[in-house]
């Protein structure tokens, strides 16, 4: 099996696993509703369900990971939209690819981040 | 200044994009944080290597993850909670340059898997990541592609039957 499929066979049964959670809360299900409608930012949707942004956010998070919607930061506004379901679309397993790597390449940034924090402390401590 | 140290602790998120540039190329590219050497690091270092590789996100479970980062040295990784149900991941390193270029095989699928090229370009203390995967042929990397696509039907019409079940109409208009 080549790598890709190997990587998307598993990523596809977590993020069908997600996707079932994600689905099993109403008002998350009624975001998914609003978004096949039209994209939306984390403000007009907090309005529209009568949250807070931070339960919205928290909302959106989990579908997020569930691969169910996408968003995407312009300026100060995070505007989300469904994700990549049209299976018309022959890019779309690519674009899957790319949310692997991508969630991939932020855990790599914390670990750079814990390294570099190291490299400063033990700095100071050379220094001292 | 405060503007600056701002953007220190809390950094914007880079984009990651992968393109197919060619019959037989993927390329993936990010950029990081941080310098080469401290990027080369992580991915060199398998206790490090696991902390990204397999993101928390992804719901994947680590068994076991070897390195022998040298020409001509193997790496091994199995993934699967269920010891009887696991995935691997193998080959070998065929190229080692420290702090900007690793070349690895993927031999799991037996002969015809794709090389993995990655180098690391350092600029300003950050480092450009360009991931190539080079399939023997048009055909490997067409396969890998409609595999994939074919994973993902599958999923998504088992999502819908479950939508169905809960009869919302989620981005059916």
């Amino acid at each position: 099996m080549h790598p890709i499929l190997n990587l998307m066979v598993q990523y596809s049964r977590v993020r069908l696993d997600a996707s079932f959670a994600a689905l099993s809360d109403a008002t998350r299900r009624g975001v998914l509703e609003q978004l096949g409608r039209s994209d939306a930012s984390i403000t007009d949707l907090a309005e529209k369900f009568h949250m807070t942004l931070t339960g919205m956010k928290k909302h959106v998070g989990v579908l997020e990971q569930s691969g169910l919607v996408t968003t995407e930061k312009l300026g100060r506004v995070r505007t989300c939209k469904l994700g990549p379901r049209r299976l018309e679309e022959e890019t779309a397993w690519l674009e899957r690819y790319r949310q692997l790597w991508d969630a991939r390449f932020d855990e790599l940034d914390k670990v750079v981040e814990e390294l570099k924090r190291k490299e400063k402390v033990d700095g100071r401590k050379k220094r001292e | 200044m405060d503007a600056k140290r701002e953007s220190e602790a809390a950094p914007m998120k880079n984009r990651t994009t992968v393109e197919r540039t060619s019959e037989r190329e993927l390329v993936v590219t990010r950029t990081i944080n941080g310098p080469a050497r401290i990027v080369f690091e992580a991915w060199t270092k398998p206790e490090l290597f696991k902390q990204w590789w397999v993101p928390k996100s992804m719901g994947m479970f680590l068994r076991s993850c070897e390195m022998d980062v040298r020409v001509g040295g193997r790496y091994r990784l199995v993934f699967g909670e269920d010891p009887s149900n696991t995935n691997e991941f193998f080959g070998r390193y065929v190229e080692v340059t420290p702090h900007s270029r690793l070349v690895w095989t993927n031999e799991e699928g037996g002969d015809g898997g794709p090389v993995s090229t990655v180098t690391f370009e350092e600029k300003g203390g950050k480092t450009l990541l360009v991931m190539h995967e080079l399939y023997p042929s048009k055909e490997a990397l067409d396969a890998a592609g409609t595999g994939a696509a074919e994973m993902m039907r599958e999923s998504f019409e088992q999502l819908d039957e479950l939508l169905v079940a809960l009869g919302a109409s989620v981005g059916r208009p």
